[in-house]
């Protein structure tokens, strides 16, 4: 099992550098940040562009296979991923804004996965009832609305909430407010008061494919036979239910999840851009838009370390769910 | 050994008198309402009986016949949206409409069940210990972890699973069926229940295996002294096991009574119908099966008077007024539902005397000695090796399966050859070996003397028309999209038939197997069992194939059905000159069928001939102990026989054994001294003539040996 995860976590590793290389290569390709150059005004003279562009190793009359060599000489050496297109340590901006994401992320996942399972597990229980018509049509619906959709309607309806009440309940400008002293709960209260609509509206996205796809493995066992030799036993329906049934009915979600992990990182990209935090996913965005080479390829090694972990996290689960592969 | 346990059943009964029933079914009704515009359906319609403490009762009919559902009834299992009506009493105690909590303290503790399917009957993820001590701590919240372990590994010793203690930490994947329903049953006995509910423990089980079982059965109530209600399709089972026996048909009972009475003295037409179709292997003489036409009625519709009417032969006006109860008839505690029973006792009345038994064609091409006959098919040194490969992008083979390891055989024409052994002996291997009609891995497959492999894609398509297949499970072996007469004009098409003969040909297929040309636009769902088996067999036939494979065509087939194909098949092979290939695991319906016999074990055949040898004369220890672990249907036959039980399962295939592959289980091996041992050890026994003169039977053992197996 050790020997597994070890060939697991050296093959991640090679995924992270291609997925990384290729958005390097893909970004220098079709990126041109000598505009952002030439666009200033006033225009530096041609010999300064050139001199900033080597600087950053962004000069476009470098072979990019060259550009791309410096660029791993770098990563590979001195874990340095360059400068910003403003002269900025990459890095720098990475480790500010990674905290960012990974709160939202972690968060966001955690209650929308445990909230979907626990929900379509008790769906296929009730199959045909109506919590089960009601959580089905609730998971069409946000399966059916994407999430910038999702993302700006709560804005909107948090502004409705917070005029009606006259209280200030919501937040959903940035991470935080700048400059509070409130101690430590009311720092927490207010960064709860920021968190909650950009955390539910990633949660919501995983609650409505994670209750579809629990329901469907739960009805697939709960009528077999192993359930009712439990019952057999002695068990009562519920302790065979979420000993025998649920347990096994989980596994092939641990699968599933990995597969959704990166639909959910392009879903960050949305939320933080709608409600104003400076995480990865709005700061690929403004990237792109601003040429910024290094710091699309930083991002992109940044969501394939995550999906890694995910993954990697989910290869763990299942070893933990299903002693089979534990034993083989 | 029945004998013993009947007395056993007796002292415990006289120990307890005046006791109540252990468990007392009365008037029991089981209605599964129809979700939409879908009728109800009324699964059981007011059975009732009562079991006391130490007896065995059996309880026997066919699919759908409400036996299983009865029986999840009294355990509190139907599914909630079952209407359950009537009494269940377990010591006294009104079980019905408790709630899941006081029904789960039940469960397990005072009344158990083993489960038709043991491959799936236990959770993956679980360890089968882990499994067991669950069973015991959950109506023991007090013992703590380790004694329930130590409980746990008690049960699967007495259970009879090898090394208890390191198997405690195999998960259920780990272990064969066989292996998975001792389990199952150590589950049931945990708790000392005082009743054990086993609902066909054997059927998914191979035949050696199914001797076991009943065998930890056994034990398994002389342990806890339990009640034991049997339920099974297998006539031959409950024969020698029980002590009542009970047949039900469409959800009620139509004649209980002592096992005897019931066998020898049946009252009831359908009974006597059960008993007639079962091929029997302790019959001297091959005589045709009698089937019982028809088939059971729906039960969302049943038709007023007796349900089993339709199918009776001795069915009168008045059977179809009222449905008759189950009174008593002759012998006490017999009792029958049938308004004609009390002539059918006057008259002494058989099932040959009652159903009309089918004439099977003398065959055409019986005559003339084997040798002048045409070669069919012949195999020699037929080998199929798989390789287990391990890695993902780099794959490297770390071992061999060995499924079929050089067979030889021949068909002459108008032959029936069967190949029996049990699951995983390379029985199914071999045949679609045979029909890629490719070149094997080594050895030679010769098809109306064109050998496989060296002919063009053009002759071996010729040579599909005279080589057809009929497959397992009439279910699945049908395209449902397809209507009846697109199945059967499909091989017809392909092979360039007339259009305008089409027709013609499809309804002349369907009534030569029994069906009527009318059913030709309907879809296979539409049809039972038996009738989809029909329409396979038309398929087959289709191109007037020469030799025809058949894969365990009746297994999956209730016994009243399956005597009507086999009977078909009796009666096309001697009407078209047919040669078979019979594959089955089943013995009494190839003993039924067949010419020859080739009894296969780990891929190799471990004995072949004709079939009076080799069912009177068994040679090789393996066929002596497979036709010794079958139960007949027979009461006291079964009770004076004693069994041969082999030990264990199949070797692993990958595995096998040095020298002789069936040493590890052979009872032969274990009687012999060393000396003779190191044979078997050392060297691989091949197929030797057994019997005097030119006798068709050879035996690949070296101590080969003829016995009586009854």
């Amino acid at each position: 099992m050790g020997k597994f995860l070890v060939r697991r976590f050296i093959s991640y590793l090679v995924l992270i550098f291609l997925a990384s290389s290729f958005a390097y290569l893909l970004a220098a390709a079709t990126l041109s940040p000598r505009t952002n150059f030439d666009q200033l005004q006033p225009r530096p003279s041609q010999e300064a562009i050139e001199k900033e562009l080597d600087k950053l190793n962004l000069n476009d009359n470098t072979p990019i296979a060259q550009r791309y060599g410096t660029w791993v000489r770098d990563l590979v050496l001195h874990g340095d991923f360059g400068q910003t297109i403003d002269d900025q340590s990459v890095n720098e901006a990475v480790a500010r804004k990674a905290g960012v994401t990974l709160r939202l992320i972690i968060v966001g996942t955690g209650l929308g996965c445990s909230v979907g399972v626990a929900i379509g597990a008790y769906s296929a229980v009730k199959q045909y009832r109506g919590f089960d018509k009601a959580a089905t049509a609730a998971a069409f619906f946000v399966l059916a609305v994407p999430t910038v959709v999702i993302a700006v309607s709560m804005r909107e309806a948090a502004r409705w909430f917070n005029d009606v009440t006259g209280v200030r309940f919501f937040e959903y400008g940035g991470e935080y407010t700048a400059g509070l002293d409130a101690g430590f709960w009311g720092t927490l209260a207010d960064r709860l008061q920021h968190g909650i609509l950009p955390t539910l509206t990633l949660a919501l996205a995983l609650f409505a494919a994670f209750s579809r796809y629990q329901r469907n493995m739960m009805l697939d066992v709960l009528g077999s036979d192993f359930v009712r030799t439990a019952m057999a036993k002695g068990l009562t329906r519920r302790a065979a239910l979420l000993k025998h049934a649920l347990r096994t009915a989980l596994i092939p979600t641990i699968t599933y999840f990995t597969f959704t992990f990166g639909i959910l990182l392009a879903g960050t990209t949305f939320t933080e851009k709608i409600y104003g935090w400076h995480g990865m996913g709005a700061w690929v965005v403004d990237s792109i838009t601003q040429n910024d080479v290094n710091a699309v390829a930083a991002v992109t090694f940044f969501m394939a370390v995550c999906v890694m972990a995910a993954s990697f996290l989910s290869d763990i689960l299942y070893a933990w769910l299903d002693p089979r592969v534990r034993v083989s | 050994m029945t004998g013993t346990t009947t007395e056993t059943g007796a002292t415990t009964d006289t120990r307890l008198e005046p006791a109540t029933p252990v468990l007392e079914i009365t008037d029991l009704k089981v209605v599964f309402p129809g979700s939409g515009r879908n009728p109800d359906i009324t699964a059981v319609r007011g059975v009732s009986y009562r079991v006391h403490r130490g007896e065995v009762l059996g309880i026997v009919g066919e699919s759908g016949s409400g036996k299983s559902v009865s029986s999840l009834a009294a355990m509190g299992l139907l599914p909630e949206y079952a209407k359950v009506s009537g009494s269940i009493r377990l010591h006294g105690e009104e079980l019905l409409g408790l709630n899941d909590r006081a029904m789960s303290a039940k469960r397990g503790s005072a009344i158990s069940m083993v489960f038709q399917d043991p491959l799936s009957g236990l959770t993956p993820v679980y360890t089968v210990g882990d499994q067991i001590a669950e069973a015991v701590r959950v109506h023991n919240p007090r013992i703590s972890k380790a004694q329930a372990a130590n409980r746990a590994v008690e049960l699967l010793d007495l259970v009879g699973i090898p090394d208890p203690r390191q198997r405690y930490r195999a998960f259920p994947h780990e272990f064969s069926g066989g292996m998975r329903q001792r389990v199952m049953i150590a589950i049931a006995i945990a708790n000392d229940p005082d009743v054990i509910i086993c609902d066909e423990p054997t059927t998914a089980l191979d035949v050696t295996i199914q001797a076991q079982i009943l065998d930890v059965l056994k034990t398994a109530r002389q342990e806890t002294g339990a009640a034991i209600v049997m339920i099974t399709h297998d006539l031959g089972v409950v024969a020698g096991f029980v002590d009542r026996v009970q047949v039900m048909y469409a959800g009620r009972l139509v004649e209980a009574g002592g096992v005897d009475d019931v066998y020898y003295r049946t009252r009831m037409p359908y009974t006597m119908g059960l008993l007639g179709s079962v091929p029997r292997l302790d019959e001297e003489e091959e005589t045709a099966l009698i089937p019982i036409r028809g088939t059971p009625p729906s039960l969302d519709a049943l038709p007023p008077g007796c349900p089993f009417a339709p199918r009776c032969p001795l069915a009168v006006a008045a059977c179809s007024e009222s449905e008759p109860g189950l009174d008593p008839v002759g012998a006490e505690g017999h009792s029958a539902a049938c308004i004609r029973s009390g002539e059918i006792e006057e008259n002494a009345w058989t099932a040959r005397d009652v159903y009309p038994v089918p004439k099977i064609p003398a065959e055409r091409t019986a005559q003339g000695p084997r040798e002048d006959r045409e070669t069919v098919l012949a195999v020699e040194g037929l080998v199929k090796y798989h390789p287990l490969m391990k890695g993902a992008v780099f794959k490297r083979r770390v071992g061999t399966v060995y499924a079929v390891d050089g067979i030889t055989f021949d068909i002459r024409e108008g032959e029936t050859l069967g190949l029996v052994g049990e699951s995983g002996c390379g029985k199914s291997t071999t045949l679609m070996e045979i029909l890629s009609l490719r070149a094997p891995q080594s050895g030679r497959v010769v098809v109306f003397g064109k050998e496989a492999g060296a002919v063009t894609a053009k002759e071996r398509f010729k040579i599909r028309r005279d080589v057809q297949v009929v497959f397992q499970d009439p279910m699945s072996s049908l395209d449902p999209r397809m209507s009846v007469f697109e199945i059967i004009a499909e091989p017809l098409r392909t092979h360039g038939h007339p259009k305008a003969l089409l027709r013609t040909r499809v309804n002349e297929l369907l009534s030569l197997v029994g069906l009527e040309p009318a059913h030709a636009a309907r879809y296979p769902q539409e049809f039972s069992g038996g009738q989809r088996q029909r329409i396979g067999i038309a398929r087959a036939l289709a191109l007037e194939p020469r030799l025809l494979v058949l894969d365990e065509p009746v297994s999956a087939l209730d016994v009243s059905i399956q005597a009507g194909v086999i009977n078909l098949l009796d009666e096309l092979k001697a009407r078209l000159g047919l040669s078979y290939l019979f594959v089955a695991h089943d013995l009494s319906v190839v003993r039924h069928i067949a010419d020859r016999v080739a009894v296969m074990y780990l891929g190799r055949i471990v004995e072949i001939g004709d079939v009076e040898s080799i069912y009177q004369r068994p040679a090789h220890p393996y066929t002596q102990a497979l036709l010794s672990a079958i139960p007949v249907p027979d009461p006291e036959k079964e009770r004076a026989r004693s069994h041969i039980v082999l030990r264990g399962d199949l070797p692993n295939p990958a595995a096998p054994p040095s020298g002789c592959g069936f040493r590890t289980r052979c009872q032969k091996f274990a009687v012999l001294d060393e000396a003779e041992r190191t044979l078997c050890r050392d060297a691989h026994p091949e197929l030797w003539s057994i019997g005097a003169g030119p006798a068709d039977q050879a035996a690949a053992c070296h101590y080969a040996q003829e016995r009586e197996p009854w």
